[in-house]
């Protein structure tokens, strides 16, 4: 009879070895795969997280136009409305992204993806865009036309 | 679950007539079945390339100006970035290692014999890829070792006889080695070879399941004289589960090898600066590198270059064409062909060890 001893354990040994064995196995596969999955997440890009920008020089722009530049990562808007303020608006339209531009015949910031229409302080006013844009504090120091960030509050 | 989606492929295709020849594949049991699992090995290496090969894609960007930036911010700015690259390069020397064991292991066992002479043809093909694979790729990061490595290596091309300078010219896109021969070496290495190599490992394979597993003459003889001798395991699921052990090993091996010793970047390719000390190419062209080194400048008449490039196209012609002169197997070609493959062997570690002592 002591020879069916070690058939009757053998199911639970068995058991064990195929979860230490499995167990292992899985284990490495995912160490394999989570180098790939942290891989394929881009790092984030350096937004040097400029908190103001010379958009252009006193003079260059004329009433009623305006000049696309950039701040830090993204476009943004400088504009001189019609009675020679000016405004500075992010260019990227809330709707789907796209940069918009300053219509001198309609005074309002238009989108031509899909026909989105901006006022002149970047309120949606009509077409898809779900918010208005982006708004820039602008000063005029010395020569330089500088846009910054809005302080929060 | 299973059954019913086989069900499902059963009634639009005949997917059990498909796999069928594969459930009845069987591998023989002799004291040499290790080396049947070379060849699987070098599969599962060139999987890793092209996995690892699209990952690098995602970051990596062609151009003399840009390329050696890109590289290194893989290998310090994206996680994981240096284990990618590093198991690329490593899974590369390692394939062309295990492809010239599997090719040696078939000219000792003789297994190209008749009829699988085509297969070892598509194989000799894919070595030769596989070799245009590494040379192409060792340019890529465009640092300054492999700039030069290039340089010399498009320039010994450039020696073939009547349409060597033209094949220089196509090889560089120009005549001289420029961000064009980059953007041509992306072109080759992510597109062109892959293709052809995707397609011959196919054939290859197709080839090997339609002929079965060749065994070694020695016990092939034995088996016939005594048919209660053969031994033999089933391909599904016997051999393959102990193949998959093989693959985790070598995946093994390989993470180690890229996690210990990360491949190096070197500096950026100057096209106007002079070429450092201990330009070498990689290790598996060495022996042709060193060779051509040791030959005279003049022999006879003719240019040493030249003759050396003239010798080592002969001899790679008559080695990829070895079954069809090993045709009758008789006592004295066999003997022949064997102190073949035990000098062609020799002469390869030999000259690449020599290459690297020498300087």
């Amino acid at each position: 009879m002591k020879t069916e001893e070690p058939a009757r354990i053998q199911p639970a040994r068995r058991r064990l070895v195929e979860v230490l064995l499995g167990g292992g196995v899985l284990g490495s596969i995912t160490a394999f795969f989570y180098p790939v999955l942290r891989y394929l997440i881009p790092p984030p890009v350096a937004d040097l997280g400029s908190d103001e920008v010379v958009a252009c020089k006193v003079g260059d722009l004329k009433p009623n136009s305006s000049k696309i530049f950039r701040f830090g990562t993204r476009p943004a808007l400088l504009l001189m409305a019609a009675d020679g303020e000016y405004r500075a608006l992010s260019a990227v339209c809330t709707h789907l992204s796209c940069t918009v531009q300053y219509c001198n015949d309609l005074h309002q910031v238009w989108c031509a993806c899909h026909n989105g229409l901006y006022d002149l302080n970047g309120r949606n006013i009509s077409g898809p865009p779900p918010r208005p844009l982006g708004s820039y504090a602008v000063h005029v120091r010395g020569d330089d036309i500088v846009v910054s960030r809005k302080r929060e509050g | 679950m299973l059954t019913r989606g086989r069900q499902w492929l059963n009634q639009r295709f005949h997917w059990d007539d498909l796999i069928g020849p594969l459930k009845k594949k069987t591998v023989p049991i002799h004291g040499l079945s290790y080396w049947y699992f070379l060849g699987g090995v070098t599969l599962f290496l060139f999987m890793i390339q092209v996995g690892t090969g699209i990952l690098l894609l995602l970051y990596y960007r062609p151009g003399a100006n840009e390329a050696f930036e890109s590289v290194q911010y893989i290998m310090t700015r994206v996680q994981f970035g240096w284990l990618i690259r590093s198991i690329h390069s490593w899974a590369a020397n390692l394939m062309i290692l295990t492809a010239f064991a599997h090719m040696f292991s078939v000219v000792f066992l003789r297994a190209y014999r008749k009829p699988r002479e085509l297969t070892w043809l598509s194989g000799m093909l894919l070595l030769f890829l596989a070799m245009g694979f590494g040379f192409s790729g060792y340019l890529l990061p465009w640092n300054t070792l492999a700039f030069f490595a290039t340089k010399v290596g498009t320039e010994i091309t450039g020696q073939v006889p009547f349409i060597g300078h033209r094949l220089m010219v196509f090889l560089r896109g120009g005549e001289d080695v420029t961000g064009a021969t980059l953007t041509r070496f992306f072109g080759f290495h992510v597109a062109v070879l892959p293709g052809l190599t995707t397609l011959l490992i196919l054939i290859h394979l197709a080839l090997v399941q339609y002929f079965g597993m060749s065994v070694p003459p020695g016990v092939e003889t034995r088996w016939k004289s005594s048919p209660g001798q053969v031994r033999e395991m089933k391909f599904f699921p016997n051999f393959a589960l102990r193949e998959l052990m093989a693959w985790y090993i070598a995946l093994g091996v390989l993470g180690a090898m890229a996690a210990i010793l990360p491949w190096e970047l070197g500096t950026k390719a100057d096209p106007f600066a002079p070429a450092p000390a201990g330009i070498r190419p990689e290790w598996y062209f060495m022996f042709m590198f060193q060779t051509l080194k040791k030959i005279p400048a003049k022999v006879w008449f003719a240019d040493g270059e030249v003759v050396g490039i003239l010798v080592f196209g002969a001899a790679g012609l008559i080695w990829t064409l070895l079954p069809f002169f090993d045709q009758a197997g008789r006592g004295r070609g066999r003997k022949f062909f064997m102190g073949a493959g035990i000098f062609a062997l020799t002469y390869i570690i030999a000259m690449t060890v020599y290459g690297y002592l020498a300087k």
